[in-house]
């Protein structure tokens, strides 16, 4: 079976999201294997998410706000910025590539940069093959 | 329908270690005078360190018929997780008791690496070890006298609740001896039991409640600091010093001990209400701290936190969300 | 062939598992003592601020949590090349006499002194702290755990948390004590030594008053003659903090003696598939195999080994106690494992001793902690002395501190060859063919292991209780031909 990566991302309803959307209404082709969560802000993005998603065997995570200076909130997309670079540096040291967790604003204007930045994405996930958390598995295993 | 002028029958109690240091036996004791009212209370049925009754004599006991059980320690080899599967089948109440039971604790850092890995430094590589036949401890091995056998290591270290179905947590390494007396109350009179499943014998709110070092509700850090690196003035809450303290992400209940020792926060206590990962609580906190805009500067002071796996998960590694280092 | 299983032993059970193979006539073939278990802290403190190790390594034992404090302390300060100032030596050691007592005690009364107060092959109901108490008197025993509970308050105060201490940091400590608190503890070291002379001539009165625990511990079977191992001062007096390693041959010669950043070029360590635990010897001598006498590479690291490695102890009382035993026991060095106890007895009182004399120092509340920081080393080497014997820290950093390696040799682990060969020649001595194996007899057997104070045993040092134990006597096919329980 060919290994199709799954990316989940978690877009802000402001700025990424309906950029997405755009990139969609646009037809434009983008690798179909994502799955979109909408938040209200970037800076709603609790790490425990991120982790859920990596645990729950997501190949790659991607998380989208407003450019800096654009939040709907003003400062979330800075907040989410500093999380996330600590979240990057963490998963980093699991053993999970660094590549896999992305950051990145995407205005609503930006369907074409969406597009081409889930195919992007996908490209570096299907050289860097699936994830390998296997834990959940054993431990389920053990429990009987 | 009790009878108050009959005296409760004495509840059955056992104690148990799986991968532990004994730290969480010592604090049963540690209770002192108290302990004597636990033992007028209860009749200890199971307690290796003390007592006279083996695994064959458990395996032989009714099911459910030990009212309490208090295992401590994680789930390291084959007979943790037999004694823990024992210990279920006759327990009525299963206490996951201490860091290592809880979250997987200090062995729980085991989880970085493999079991070949671990092996392979202790038996080969250590710098005092001669093993030029890489000679391995196996789980049967014949000597000419007869067969040895020794447990299996697993490749994992595993939490309690991972392994059994967990009653209640008891956190600390070790927990505080006093919230021991008053769990110990509450199972005997089932008198203020919360659900199962929860978090017992400690507080409702984080160390940082607690603490007493001087703090505002706005802290900011331009970079953080390795203990060392300051001079603590050991008034100043560590975080704002620029030193990482586990505090903000640490359930509350052992009286800041380590803060009082002018000792940073390691989080043995584990995450607090409402939240599972204490790891994932840390990074949130710190993220709102950091006093930088450009991702450079975020860089650079991210840089100086050193190793955040192993502090914010030092406790905790084989109970958080990604258990263990993807190998 | 038949087998005595000893499994588990209780106070060891899912830490340790003696066998017994007996030969087809009933007496003693071999023994093995195996320890299950691994965590493997030499893996996982690799890629940790070196910093953290102090605290980190504490968990590898909760009844010794100081002395791994210790050791790291030290390696730590060496990894940063740092000696830290007198006031901060002075506490560490301070904090450690207080741990020696605490565990010095709790051992002699709760495990060593059932078998001689009590007697070894009386009643096991009977033959317990309570037992003791019994036969001593109610006060002693509440005295036992008051001066337990003592030192560990003073070990709480000044370690900053009352199990796993976080006291030390590169260089120093992070704190201080003031005058009243000393005063304090002066007054707690004085009841210490009260105590401990007390507790010696207790030993005395009712070991050596009794010709048959005099002849046990002479000509019983408990003597095994190995090397001695032992951390000296520079006047070659017993210390547990600081100083170097001596090791005199089974005859009590010096062998050698080293710094602990020269411990590779001595102890060598071996694997056995049958057991988690490795086995040290004397790399200069090479592994022979578990056997004793000159030519063997196996050595000791016991309290008695430690007063056979030293030329005497640098408090009076201890001194005065030093020689008589001694001279009661034959002269230097002991080879008789039960003399385990009464080594203890004379550490205990060095500890107390120095217990005061570090807390009536004019340097205990001085108030520069630790040495300034400068070039990290990257490498360092702390030894000390565990209760249960000479334990090594050895850590590697890079430039920045990181942790990229890790060796330990913990204390027990220095006996591990020694207590199966202990174990064998009880076992060989008391078992025979168409002896009457009892419960006393098995007793017995576990006299010569729980002299070791071997620290699987965790939490023993608190509790009242023996070792339970079985004994299967299987035929050939393996059918049970006897069973002996001891409850
Ligand atoms: S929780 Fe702490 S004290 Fe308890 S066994 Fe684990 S390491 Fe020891
Ligand atoms: S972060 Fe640490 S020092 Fe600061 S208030 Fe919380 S517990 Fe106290
Ligand atoms: S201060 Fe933190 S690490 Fe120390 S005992 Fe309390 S919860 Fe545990
Ligand atoms: S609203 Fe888009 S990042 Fe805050």
């Amino acid at each position: 079976m060919s290994y199709r990566p799954t990316i989940v991302a978690f877009l802000c309803n402001w700025c990424a999201y309906t950029g997405a959307d755009l990139a969609g209404t646009s037809r434009l082709h983008y690798a179909p294997n994502i799955r979109i969560i909408r938040v209200m802000c970037s800076g709603r993005v609790e790490p425990t998410f991120i982790l859920k998603a990596f645990q729950q065997g997501a190949d790659g995570v991607l998380v989208c706000g407003c450019h800096p200076g654009d939040c709907h909130y003003h400062e979330g997309n800075y907040k989410c910025l500093r999380r996330f670079k600590l979240i990057q540096k963490y998963v980093d040291q699991m053993g999970i590539e660094k590549d896999r967790l992305r950051l990145e604003w995407i205005s609503a204007s930006e369907g074409q940069q969406f597009a081409e930045l889930v195919n992007n994405m996908t490209k570096t996930l299907l050289l860097l093959g699936p994830v390998k958390i296997q834990r959940s598995l054993e431990v389920q295993h053990l429990k009987q | 329908m009790s009878d108050s002028s009959i005296p409760n029958p004495k509840i059955k109690l056992a104690v148990y270690w799986g991968s532990a240091c004994g730290g969480c036996c010592v604090s049963v004791l540690d209770t002192h005078e108290k302990l004597l009212d636990i033992v007028n209370a209860a009749d200890l049925v199971f307690w290796p360190i003390a007592m006279d009754i083996k695994y064959k004599d458990v395996e032989a006991m009714a099911d459910q018929s030990i009212d309490l059980t208090l295992f401590n320690g994680a789930v390291r080899n084959s007979e943790n997780k037999h004694m823990a599967e024992v210990l279920r089948k006759k327990s009525k109440v299963l206490v996951a008791y201490g860091a290592c039971a809880y979250m997987g604790g200090i062995p729980g850092l085991a989880n970085f690496h493999s079991r070949e890995e671990i092996f392979k430094r202790v038996y080969e590589e250590s710098e005092s070890t001669l093993n030029p036949d890489k000679v391995r401890p196996v789980e049967e091995f014949e000597v000419k006298e007869g067969v040895l056998k020794i447990p299996e290591f697993f490749n994992d270290v595993y939490t309690l609740n991972q392994v059994v179905d967990v009653d209640y947590f008891i956190p600390g390494c070790p927990p505080q001896s006093e919230r021991l007396v008053e769990v110990f109350t509450a199972v005997i009179t089932g008198i203020g039991l919360p659900p199962k499943g929860s978090v017992v014998g400690a507080l409702e709110k984080t160390n940082c409640d607690e603490c007493l070092r001087k703090k505002t509700d706005n802290k900011v850090i331009k970079r953080f600091y390795r203990p060392w690196e300051i001079e603590d003035d050991k008034e100043t809450c560590f975080l704002e010093q620029g030193v990482i303290c586990m505090g903000p992400a640490t359930r509350g209940g052992c009286g800041v001990r380590c803060v009082t020792g002018h000792s940073p926060c390691r989080g043995c206590y584990g995450p607090p209400p409402n939240s599972t990962d204490p790891g994932a609580k840390m990074m949130s906190s710190i993220g709102t701290m950091i006093d930088a805009d450009s991702p450079e500067e975020i860089d650079e002071i991210i840089e100086t936190i050193v190793d955040p796996a192993g502090l914010f998960y030092r406790f905790s590694l084989p109970g958080s969300i990604l258990g263990r280092k993807v190998l | 062939m038949s087998k005595i299983t000893i499994d588990p032993i209780t106070r060891l059970e899912g830490h340790g598992k003696i066998e017994i193979f007996l030969t087809p006539d009933g007496g003693v073939e071999n023994v093995y003592f195996q320890v299950p278990e691994l965590r493997g802290f030499e893996k996982f403190c690799e890629g940790r601020p070196v910093e953290e190790l102090p605290s980190i390594v504490t968990k590898i034992c909760g009844v010794c949590p100081g002395c791994h404090h210790m050791a790291s302390g030290k390696a730590v300060d060496a990894v940063f090349g740092l000696t830290p100032p007198p006031t901060a030596l002075k506490l560490r050691e301070l904090f450690y006499m207080a741990h020696f007592v605490h565990s010095h005690i709790a051992h002699f009364y709760a495990l060593a002194a059932p078998d001689f107060v009590v007697g070894p092959t009386a009643n096991p109901a009977e033959r317990n702290i309570l037992g003791v108490i019994a036969k001593v008197g109610l006060e002693i025993g509440g005295e036992v755990i008051k001066q337990r509970r003592i030192a560990q308050e003073i070990q709480a105060l000044i370690g900053g948390h009352q199990t796993h201490v976080v006291m030390n940091t590169p260089g120093g400590v992070k704190k201080g004590i003031n005058e009243e608190q000393r005063d304090d503890i002066v007054k707690k070291a004085e009841g210490f030594i009260e105590f401990s002379k007390f507790s010696i001539q207790l030993f005395k009165d009712v070991v050596l008053g009794n010709t048959e625990y005099v002849d046990l511990i002479l000509k019983g079977p408990y003597a095994l003659k190995l090397h001695s191992m032992g951390l000296v001062d520079d006047q070659n007096k017993v210390n547990f903090y600081d100083g170097k390693v001596r090791v005199v041959d089974t005859e009590g010669k010096e062998l050698f003696k080293y710094s602990p950043n020269e411990y590779t070029d001595f102890v060598e360590e071996r694997v056995e598939p049958w057991s988690y635990l490795k086995f040290p010897y004397l790399k200069k001598i090479g592994w022979k195999g578990f056997v004793e006498g000159q030519d063997s590479g196996v050595y000791q690291a016991t309290p008695l080994s430690r007063l056979n490695a030293a030329d005497g102890m640098a408090t009076p009382v201890a001194q005065k106690e030093y020689d008589a035993m001694f001279a009661i026991l034959g002269g230097k060095p002991v080879h008789a494992t039960l003399a385990m106890h009464w080594a203890r007895l004379v550490e205990l009182i060095y500890s107390a001793e120095r217990c005061l004399e570090l807390a009536q120092d004019p340097d205990i509340t001085g108030t520069e902690l630790r040495a300034p920081i400068g070039k990290i080393v990257g490498e360092g080497v702390g030894i000390v002395e565990a209760q249960r014997g000479t334990l090594t820290h050895h850590y590697w950093t890079d430039e920045k501190g990181m942790v990229k390696k890790v060796n330990l040799i913990v204390g027990t682990t220095n006996n591990h060859a020694a207590i199966c060969m202990s174990l064998k020649k009880a076992a060989q001595g008391l078992i025979k063919k168409d002896t009457e194996i009892t419960e006393g007899t098995l007793n017995m057997i576990e006299m010569a292991f729980r002299a070791y104070d071997p620290c699987f045993s965790c939490a023993t040092h608190s509790l009242p209780g023996q070792m339970r134990m079985e004994l299967i006597l299987k035929d050939l096919e393996g059918n049970i031909i006897r069973k002996i329980k001891r409850r």
